[in-house]
């Protein structure tokens, strides 16, 4: 059943002297949404290029339905590249643009124009054949790249921040067009992103990488909820990160504080690191709980409003629905579901956490 | 006021600059043989310019070197220039001065250097070595034409033809060449205008028995002052006139080629 559709293999490439991927492992299953989150420089657009057959591996495998096409040009793949600055060509109109591939394939006129109106339609831009590209918008030369990349039929469309260039309205909208594409068509789809927001919405699997490394691979909700380490914790949307030291099982001393969690097997006394998404802490009257403190901030955001809390040497990031005005103090308290014990990043990952300090 | 002042200052400038040239073409239609008075309007040293075989013969050697040389220099420069673009940053800035010096340089240095690199190697002087240092002279013109059209273009775009299942060759047919086109044929008029003005280079390395029309005229004035000559100088100076024209005017293809129905449709 999970029929591995692209699988890397041990892959490892450098630029002159810098490592960019180091000994990278993952595949990709047909018909999934798999999206590469990480900060700028990572590595996702070289994963995507790797995978596409613009840039070739100094080491590893790559495999497409089980054999390797490592030495496969990018004309020969069943692959096709949405870029991240659309690329049309620009002296062509845009029915040229779409039909530029199965024209290559030696298609027949009446094949080739049922395609065209066909993906025109797909991208909701009907009647735009004969425009040029430049006079499109943002936004439409987007969906005209996908429409020229969808009609050769590929196994795996790559997307490389597809919707980077467009502003906040146009690119939800995308999102969901994306989404709905992808469904009509059932392509693999595989998705370069910064933005975590783009990922948890899109996305069957987000691998979040750092610094060619891969720090989690999967679903939206593990990757929010369950973050392995600090790094992916982070980029995840706001947390606080503390470390801390787990006791024995099931609890953990946070800030000098004695913390009830359901998490077991790290052994006694050790340092971890833990997680608390802002809309887990809750605030209460001082003195309920031994961990107090004094709210020195207060923005209200429209859901919510969100706080910063002094206590004990830390700043809490606090979200919730009931205000609490700057300079009271209150006690803070955490379920212990919602706490989230981590590993400390081992070795490079290490480096990897310490920038976002 | 202010305005009269600009035009004057305008006006003197202009006088300045073409007041040598407006008197040499003023001059090729005066009936008088001499300089000093105006002896009514003519053609007949135009004509007399189109019966003389000498001159017809120079302006086909003239003629052919710049087609020759220019359209040589055009497939070399571009390809030099795609080679340059898709070099690192610090050997492209290196290749650019190295480039630029030739066009820069004296033109009689050039001149004599390609002479003495000719004699080296024990060619005998004529129309080929005419043709290699005009070919020299001219490939830096053509880089600097065709490699601005380069680096304005998206790399992604050879890329997403390859993507889309193109040869590295076809991709660069359909998708690189009509995008740098314009500078591909300005880089040519630019190429041909220089072959055909020059004066200098061409008399260094063209040996007895060729001539091409720069040479000539100036053979022609030294034998002593004839009214053809200013003809054949007015026609040059229009020929080359026209050419930068269109050098500046190269085709900037970005019009819709049909308008469609639904312009205006936003989503
Ligand atoms: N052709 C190249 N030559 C040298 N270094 C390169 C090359 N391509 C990429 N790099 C380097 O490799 C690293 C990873 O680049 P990559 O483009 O994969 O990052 P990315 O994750 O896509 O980042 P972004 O989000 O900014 O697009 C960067 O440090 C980049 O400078
Ligand atoms: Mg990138």
């Amino acid at each position: 059943m999970s029929n591995r559709l692209i699988d890397l293999v041990n892959i490892s490439k450098s630029f002159g002297s810098s490592l960019i991927l180091d000994e990278m492992n993952l595949y990709v299953q047909e018909n999934e949404f798999l999206t590469l989150l990480g900060p700028s420089g990572c590595g996702k657009t070289t994963t995507l290029r790797i995978i596409g057959g613009f840039e070739s591996p100094d080491q590893g495998k790559v495999l497409f339905n089980g054999s390797d096409i490592a030495s496969l040009p990018p004309n020969k793949r069943q692959v096709n590249t949405v870029f991240q600055k659309y690329a049309l060509f620009t002296h062509m109109t845009i029915a040229e643009n779409i039909a530029f591939g199965l024209k290559i394939k030696n298609k027949s006129k009446a094949y080739i124009q049922d395609k065209v109106k066909y993906a025109l339609k797909l991208v909701n831009l009907d009647g735009f054949d004969h425009r040029m590209p430049d006079s499109l918008s943002g936004g439409q030369q987007q969906r005209i790249a996908i429409a020229r990349a969808i009609v050769n039929e590929p196994k795996v469309l790559l997307l490389d921040e597809p919707l980077g260039a467009l502003d906040l309205k146009l690119r939800q909208g995308m999102q969901y067009e994306l989404i709905r594409l992808k469904n009509e068509l059932g392509i693999t789809f595989i998705y370069v992103t910064h933005d975590q927001e783009e990922a948890l919405t899109m996305s069957d699997t987000i691998v979040v990488m750092n610094q060619g490394y891969i720090q989690q691979i999967g679903t939206p909700e593990t990757i929010y909820n369950e973050p392995e380490n600090a790094f992916v914790a982070d980029f995840i949307g706001d947390s606080n990160i503390l470390g801390s030291i787990m006791l024995r099982d099931e609890l953990v001393e946070i800030l000098g504080v004695k913390f009830a969690c359901i998490d077991k097997g790290f052994g006694e006394n050790k340092p971890v690191d833990v997680v608390i998404r802002p809309e887990d802490v809750e605030l209460l009257s001082p003195n309920e709980t031994n961990l107090n403190g004094v709210v020195t901030h207060l923005i209200f955001k429209g859901v919510h409003y969100e706080m910063e809390v002094e206590a004990n040497g830390f700043t809490w990031l606090v979200h919730s629905t009931k205000m609490v005005p700057v300079g009271a103090f209150v006690s803070i308290a955490v379920a212990p579901g919602n706490i989230q014990i981590m590993n400390k990043p081992v070795s490079e990952d290490e480096e990897a956490t310490a920038i976002d300090e | 006021m202010n305005k009269i002042l600009h035009k004057i200052y305008l006006f003197l400038i202009l006088l300045f600059l073409y007041a040598p040239i407006a008197t040499l073409v003023v001059l090729s239609f005066n009936a008088s043989k001499t300089r000093a008075k105006w002896g009514g309007f003519t053609f007949k040293w135009y004509q007399a310019l189109f019966q003389n075989e000498v001159i017809l013969e120079a302006f086909y050697t003239t003629l052919l070197i710049a087609l020759l040389s220019a359209l040589f220099a055009t497939i070399i420069g571009t390809i030099a220039a795609i080679a340059m673009n898709g070099m690192k940053k610090g050997s492209k800035a290196a290749f650019m001065a190295v480039t630029n010096i030739p066009m820069l340089n004296a033109e009689i240095v050039t001149g004599i250097s390609l002479m003495l690199l000719f004699i080296s190697f024990g060619m005998r002087f004529g129309f080929s070595t005419v043709l290699f240092a005009h070919i020299t002279f001219n490939i830096p013109y053509v880089i600097l034409s065709v490699l601005p059209r380069l680096k304005q273009m998206n790399p992604s775009t050879f890329e997403a033809a390859l993507d889309l299942g193109a040869s590295p060759v076809y991709a660069f047919f359909k998708v690189i060449l009509p995008d740098i086109f314009p500078g591909i044929i300005s880089g040519f008029l630019m190429a041909f205008t220089m072959s055909l003005d020059d004066f200098i280079i061409t008399h260094f390395t063209k040996g007895p028995g060729l001539d091409t029309l720069s040479t000539k005229i100036y053979t022609e004035l030294k034998k002593g002052i004839k009214p053809e000559m200013y003809s054949l100088s007015t026609l040059i100076f229009i020929t080359v006139l026209i050419l930068l024209l269109l050098v500046n005017k190269t085709p900037k293809d970005k019009k819709n080629k049909k308008g469609s129905l639904q312009e205006e449709i936003i989503l």
